[in-house]
């Protein structure tokens, strides 16, 4: 299972960089959502994988037995998905009024700040 | 007690919400942040007296709850983004004009300064992680509150490279709970300092690049300088004092507590890119015409004197980078202050145009020529101290190349003031002064405030370093740290 994991979580962080790469705003947006998936399955991945075992313990018992799942992982992830899903709708936001205000898309032409007067 | 500096910006957020008339809105924000920086001068007292400060949140027991932690060092960067908030929230009010304070400018503000200080005090990473976002996302919206085809375009910039850090920063903690099981910081310190064999090389380096990102370091700075010069300059003044310093504080933090292994690469590293950093934006600062633009690569290059300090590693260097951050505070939001009251004076931020400032505003002359030449690090001024402390710690410790950069652009760095100073105060200025715009008392007021806080820490330079003194050694030792949160039982 985690090699698995692992070969997906290197292929979305390679789409996620070539995209990242391109010159479209849009891409640059897509590629920062692949991203950020990319690190959520890293997270999960990373806290532990336990097959078959939910992260429930019996009504009288104290301490988890062996073997139990770790929430703390998907706790962490749902709380990175909730704020990437924010910041994402933030951006896009921004990018359809930059496209409004500038009528580009064109990651060349966003040099306007960064102009030597 | 010690949640005071998270709960009275939340408060004030609720109640901003509530009002819409703008003397409230305005009342209610300096209020605030007076409250917030009373309190946290009196927290830091208490630190001073009785040592470090822990609260568990919800009464989880450590390493399973959230603590809150106030050290020294936090206490110290809580005194300052107070300082720092209610300097901005009295600017602002003749600043950033009816429209943006009507759209939810104080609110933003406030949420802003609730990261700031959450990031502060909190002592789990990933409740850090979290603060970083809420400090973000505050951030992207204050950048951006008004719509001008600048400010979006900065926004995108400064946005795709935070979200950038915060997932590296992501990774990072996740590869750190895989690796120790942990994310109390103090637990965390424990068990690598039980255990050197840990793989935390790979954690390490996603921390230095998404902490390096947000504290606008060598390689990773691009996105400052292409952003902070296009909001309010009470904005700008308000990101160049404390979002930098946040990512500093992430650094020194994270590499004292629990990086605490493979010191000779992670020290040497630091020291390269604190040199580069330094060297790199000042050059860029010399070549710029734009005062807000100059200013913004000075930001970068007084943040490799900070590096500096965490890479030389010794009490004395450690000290000396707190005492810098709070110094540089001060002054680089006052330059940027006194930046907008030139705006309001003469209508632009070009060194082309500005002229005359000096014959016509003698008092503002004086206003810039304070943070200016502290900056510079001039005695008897903040500055010169801070730089004082670094190099000395440089030269103890054998750093000879980092001590002779830090002089180096000591130089620069004065000569560009100077370029400031020639062009927009002491050049005659060839057109007819037109009639003299009143200077609003909310606009000087902060920046006396601040210029007499640069010459206090520079006069009274020794109760500064022993508080900060007091800071690098708990730094260093954190075993004092590890047990006020864990409470001396391992469990």
């Amino acid at each position: 299972m985690e090699v698995i994991l692992a070969i997906s979580i290197g292929l979305l962080y390679a789409i996620s960089v070539y995209l990242l790469l391109r010159r479209s705003i849009v891409k640059l947006i897509l590629g920062i959502m692949f991203l950020s998936n990319a690190t959520n399955l890293l997270v999960f991945t990373a806290g532990g994988l336990t097959h078959g075992k939910p992260a429930f313990i019996e009504q009288e018992q104290q301490t988890p037995p062996e073997n139990i799942a770790d929430p703390l992982p998907q706790a962490l992830i749902l709380t990175a998905i909730v704020i990437g899903f924010g910041l994402i709708a933030f951006t896009l936001v921004l990018t359809y009024k930059y496209h409004s205000v500038s009528g580009t898309e064109d990651l060349d032409q966003v040099k306007e700040t960064d102009k030597f007067e | 007690m010690i949640t005071l500096p998270i709960l009275i910006p939340f408060a004030s957020i609720i109640l901003l919400l509530l009002f819409k008339n703008i003397v409230f809105k305005r009342f209610i924000s300096i209020t605030a942040t007076l409250l917030l920086l009373v309190s946290s001068i009196y927290l830091l007292n208490i630190v001073h007296v009785q040592g470090i400060q822990v609260m568990h949140v919800g009464n989880w027991p450590a390493p399973m709850g959230i603590p809150l932690v106030i050290d020294m060092f936090s206490a110290i960067m809580l005194v300052m983004s107070g300082i720092i908030g209610i300097c901005i929230s009295i600017f602002s009010t003749s600043n950033v004009g009816r429209q943006r304070e009507l759209y939810h400018f104080h609110p933003l503000f406030n949420a802003l300064l609730l990261g700031v200080n959450g990031a502060f005090i909190t002592g789990d990473i990933f409740n850090l992680f979290v603060w970083f976002e809420v400090m973000l996302m505050a951030s992207f919206c204050l950048l951006v509150l008004g719509n001008e085809k600048a400010q979006l375009e900065g926004a995108i910039k400064y946005i795709t490279l935070s979200l950038l850090s915060s997932f590296f920063f992501i990774a990072g903690i996740g590869l750190i709970y895989g690796e120790t099981g942990t994310l109390n910081m103090a637990d965390l310190a424990r068990i690598i300092k039980e255990d050197n064999s840990m793989l935390m090389n790979t954690s390490a380096m996603l921390f230095f690049i998404a902490f390096g990102i947000k504290a606008a370091m060598f390689p990773f700075f691009y996105w400052l300088p292409a952003s902070y010069h296009t909001p309010p300059v009470a904005v700008s003044a308000l990101f160049a004092g404390l979002l930098t310093k946040v990512g500093v504080y992430g650094l020194i933090r994270s590499f004292t507590l629990f990086f605490i292994h493979n010191t000779s690469f992670w020290h040497t590293l630091l020291l390269v890119t604190a040199g580069a950093t330094m060297l790199i934006g000042v050059l860029m600062a010399a070549s710029q015409n734009d005062i807000r633009r100059i200013l913004s690569f000075h930001i970068i290059s007084q943040i490799g004197y900070m590096i500096m300090g965490l890479g030389i590693f010794t009490p004395l260097g450690i000290a000396g980078a707190i005492y810098f951050i709070f110094h540089n505070v001060m002054a680089k939001t006052n330059t940027f202050l006194v930046a907008g009251i030139l705006n309001h004076l003469k209508g632009s931020y070009h060194l082309k145009t500005l002229r005359g400032v000096y014959n016509e505003r003698p008092l503002v002359a004086l206003l810039f020529f304070i943070p200016a030449m502290a900056l510079a690090g001039l005695p008897p001024l903040s500055g010169f101290f801070g730089k004082f402390l670094l190099v000395k710690a440089g030269l103890e410790s054998q750093q000879y190349v980092i001590s002779f950069f830090a002089l180096l652009v000591s130089i620069i760095t004065l000569f560009s003031m100077i370029k400031i100073w020639n062009k927009a105060f002491w050049q005659e200025d060839q057109n007819t002064p037109t009639a003299k715009t009143k200077l609003s008392i909310a606009l000087a007021l902060p920046c006396i405030v601040l210029a007499s806080l640069s010459i206090a820490l520079g006069i009274g330079a020794s109760f500064f370093i022993d508080l900060t003194t007091i800071a690098a050694e708990q730094l260093l030792n954190p075993d004092h740290y590890i047990k006020a949160i864990l409470g001396g039982a391992t469990p």
